[in-house]
C-alpha cells in the first residue's frame, strides 16, 4: 500500500493534521527539555568544578546553534519543493519556519556572548563561527523582510523562496571566506567541534536538548503554519465552515 | 547542593541565568504570540462571516 | 541569421541602448560616483588624519564604499524598463531572458563599476597608499565589482516595483557581498607587505566572478519572471 503524500500537500487536509500533531511535539519537547536540563544541571556537577559552571550555557547554546542552521536548510528545502512542484503549502511551511530560525539564531548569538564573556573575557569576538551566525541572522531577516514587503502572496512566496535558495548557495562561500580571510595561510582558526571529545554526560545533555529544541521547532512551525493557512484560505468554504463551528 | 549554591553557579550565575532566561523568555513569547495571532485571525474571520450573513 | 548571432546582436543592442540612455541622464552616473568619493572622504575626518591609521583602514573603507555605491545604483537597474513596459517585451523576447539580463548587468557595470575602478587612485592619494597597493586595489575592484553587479541584479529583480525597495534591497544583497568584501579588502592589505601574496586573493575574486557569471543571470531571470507575473 502506498501513501498518497500529495494528499497532505493540500492546506485543507494538512490543517487538522498539524493541529493534531502540535500538542504531541510540544509534550515531547517539554519532557525532553526537563530531562536534558536535569541531566545538564544535576548529573554533571562532579565533572564541572566550581570554576567551570559557566559551561552550562552550552546546554542552550549548542542546540540553538544547531537549530539555527538546520532550520535554514529546512526552510530552503520547503522553498525548493514549492518552486519545483508549485505547492502552496510548501511555501507556507518555509514562511512558518523562518521566524523560529531567526529566534534560534538570535539566541545563539545571545548565549554565545555570555559564553564568550565567561570563557574568553569578551562579549563579542569576530570569531568565524560568531560572524557566520550573525550573517545567518541577516539572511533570515532578509527573507522575512522580502516576504512581508510583497502584498501579492504568490509573488511573495516565490520571490522569498528564490532568495532563500540564493542564500543557501552563497552560505558555503560566505562561511568559507569568513573562516579563511587570508588564503595564504588558511588553517582552521577556531576550536574544532568534536562531539566525541566531550565528556559523555555533557554530550547526553546536549543531545537531549538538541532533540527538545527540534521537537519544539516542529510544534511552533505547525502552530504558525495553521495561522498562515487560516489567513490565506479565509475565503475557502472549509475555513468558513470551520469558523462557523468555533462559535 | 543548596539552592543558593545552585543559583550562584560558582559565581557565574549571572551569565548562566541570563542565557537560560533569554531562551525561556523568547520561546514563551513566541508561543504566546502565535496563539494570540491565531485568536485574532479567528475573531476576524468570525466577524467577517457575521457581516456576510447580515448583508 | 543563425540563433547565436542574433543573440549576440541582441546582447550588443541592449548594452548600447542602456549606455545611450544613461548618457542622456548623466547626473545619475555622477551621483553614484560622488557618493563613493564623499563616503571615502568622510572617514579621515571622522577617524583622524594619522597617515599610518589611514593606510591601514584604506582597503576596508574603499571596499565598503564601493559596495554601498554599487548597491545604491542597483535600484535603477530594472526600474526604468519596468515602468515603461520594456521589461515585458524582454520577457516575451525569443532570446533567453538570462542573456538579456546579462547585457543589462554588463551595461550597468560599465556605468557604475568601472568608474569606481577609475576613481580609485583618488582613494590612494587620500589614504597615502603606495603605487603597488593602489594597482592591486584597482585590479581587485576591476575583478570584484562585476560580481557585485551580478549578485545585486538578483536582489534588484526580486524587489522590483516594491515600496521602499532600496532599503530592502540593501538588506537582501549586502550579506551576499561579504566574500567579495573580505577578499577584495584582503588583497589590498596583503599588498602592503608583498605584492606576490595577493595572487590567491585575486584568484578567488576571479572565481567568484565566474561563479556569479554562470548562475546570477539565470537567477535574475527567474526573479524577473516571478516579479512581473
Amino acid at each position: 500500500m502506498s501513501i498518497n503524500w500529495f494528499k497532505y500537500s493540500s492546506p485543507q487536509t494538512f490543517y487538522p493534521l498539524a493541529g493534531k500533531m502540535t500538542p504531541w511535539f510540544n509534550w515531547i519537547a517539554g519532557i525532553l527539555a526537563v530531562v536534558g536540563l536535569y541531566w545538564g544541571f544535576f548529573e554533571t556537577p562532579h565533572i564541572l568544578s566550581e570554576q567551570k559552571q559557566y559551561y552550562r550555557i552550552l546546554f542552550v547554546h549548542v542546540p540553538a546553534a544547531w537549530m539555527s542552521m538546520w532550520l535554514y536548510l529546512m526552510m530552503v528545502g520547503w522553498a525548493v519543493v514549492g518552486l519545483i512542484f508549485n505547492t502552496r503549502l510548501s511555501f507556507m511551511m518555509a514562511a512558518s519556519i523562518a521566524p523560529s530560525g531567526a529566534i534560534f539564531t538570535f539566541l545563539t548569538l545571545w548565549t554565545g556572548a555570555f559564553w564568550g564573556q565567561t570563557s574568553w573575557g569578551t562579549w563579542w569576538d569576530w570569531d568565524p563561527r560568531m560572524t557566520s551566525e550573525l550573517i545567518l541572522l541577516f539572511l533570515y531577516v532578509g527573507y522575512m523582510a522580502l516576504q512581508s514587503a510583497i502584498d501579492d502572496t504568490r509573488r511573495a512566496d516565490r520571490a522569498s523562496a528564490l532568495l532563500a535558495l540564493v542564500g543557501a548557495i552563497c552560505i558555503p562561500i560566505i562561511y568559507w571566506s569568513v573562516n579563511c580571510p587570508d588564503p595564504n595561510e588558511c588553517t582552521a582558526l577556531h576550536q574544532q567541534s568534536s562531539m566525541s571529545a566531550v565528556e559523555p554526560n555533557i554530550r547526553i545533555a546536549w543531545l537531549i536538548m538538541v532533540f527538545s529544541f527540534w521537537m519544539y521547532a516542529f510544534a511552533i512551525a505547525f502552530m504558525r503554519v495553521r495561522n498562515v493557512i487560516l489567513e490565506r484560505e479565509r475565503n475557502a468554504a472549509w475555513v468558513t465552515e470551520l469558523v462557523g463551528r468555533k462559535k | 547542593m543548596s539552592l543558593s549554591e545552585f543559583i550562584s553557579m560558582g559565581g557565574y550565575g549571572f551569565y548562566v541565568w541570563m542565557s537560560f532566561g533569554m531562551t525561556a523568555l523568547l520561546i514563551t513569547a513566541e508561543v504566546v504570540y502565535v496563539k494570540h495571532q491565531r485568536k485574532q485571525i479567528l475573531r476576524r474571520l468570525q466577524r467577517m462571516a457575521q457581516l456576510n450573513a447580515e448583508v | 541569421m543563425s540563433g547565436k548571432s542574433t543573440m549576440l546582436r541582441t546582447f550588443r543592442v541592449i548594452v548600447m541602448r542602456d549606455l545611450t540612455l544613461a548618457m542622456r541622464r548623466r547626473t545619475d552616473l555622477l551621483t553614484t560616483l560622488f557618493f563613493f568619493i564623499i563616503v571615502v572622504s568622510l572617514f579621515p575626518l571622522g577617524v583622524g588624519t594619522e597617515k599610518a591609521i589611514l593606510r591601514q583602514i584604506a582597503p576596508g573603507i574603499a571596499w565598503v564604499a564601493a559596495l554601498l555605491a554599487s548597491m545604491l545604483a542597483l535600484e535603477r537597474l530594472f526600474a526604468g524598463d519596468f515602468q515603461d513596459g520594456t521589461l515585458e517585451q524582454m520577457l516575451l523576447a525569443p532570446q533567453p531572458l538570462s542573456v538579456l539580463v546579462l547585457a543589462k548587468v554588463v551595461a550597468h557595470w560599465l556605468l557604475t563599476g568601472l568608474p569606481l575602478v577609475l576613481i580609485a587612485p583618488l582613494v590612494g592619494l587620500q589614504y597615502d597608499l603606495s603605487a603597488g597597493s593602489l594597482g592591486i586595489m584597482m585590479l581587485a575592484l576591476l575583478i570584484g565589482t562585476p560580481t557585485l553587479s551580478l549578485v545585486g541584479a538578483i536582489g534588484a529583480a526580486l524587489t522590483l516595483g516594491l515600496r521602499g525597495g532600496g532599503v530592502l534591497l540593501s538588506l537582501l544583497v549586502l550579506p551576499l557581498y561579504i566574500p567579495v568584501l573580505i577578499y577584495g579588502a584582503g588583497a589590498v592589505s596583503a599588498s602592503v607587505t608583498s605584492i606576490a601574496d595577493t595572487q590567491p586573493y585575486l584568484m578567488l575574486l576571479t572565481g567568484f566572478m565566474i561563479f556569479a557569471l554562470v548562475l546570477a543571470p539565470w537567477a535574475t531571470a527567474a526573479a524577473l519572471r516571478i516579479s512581473s507575473e
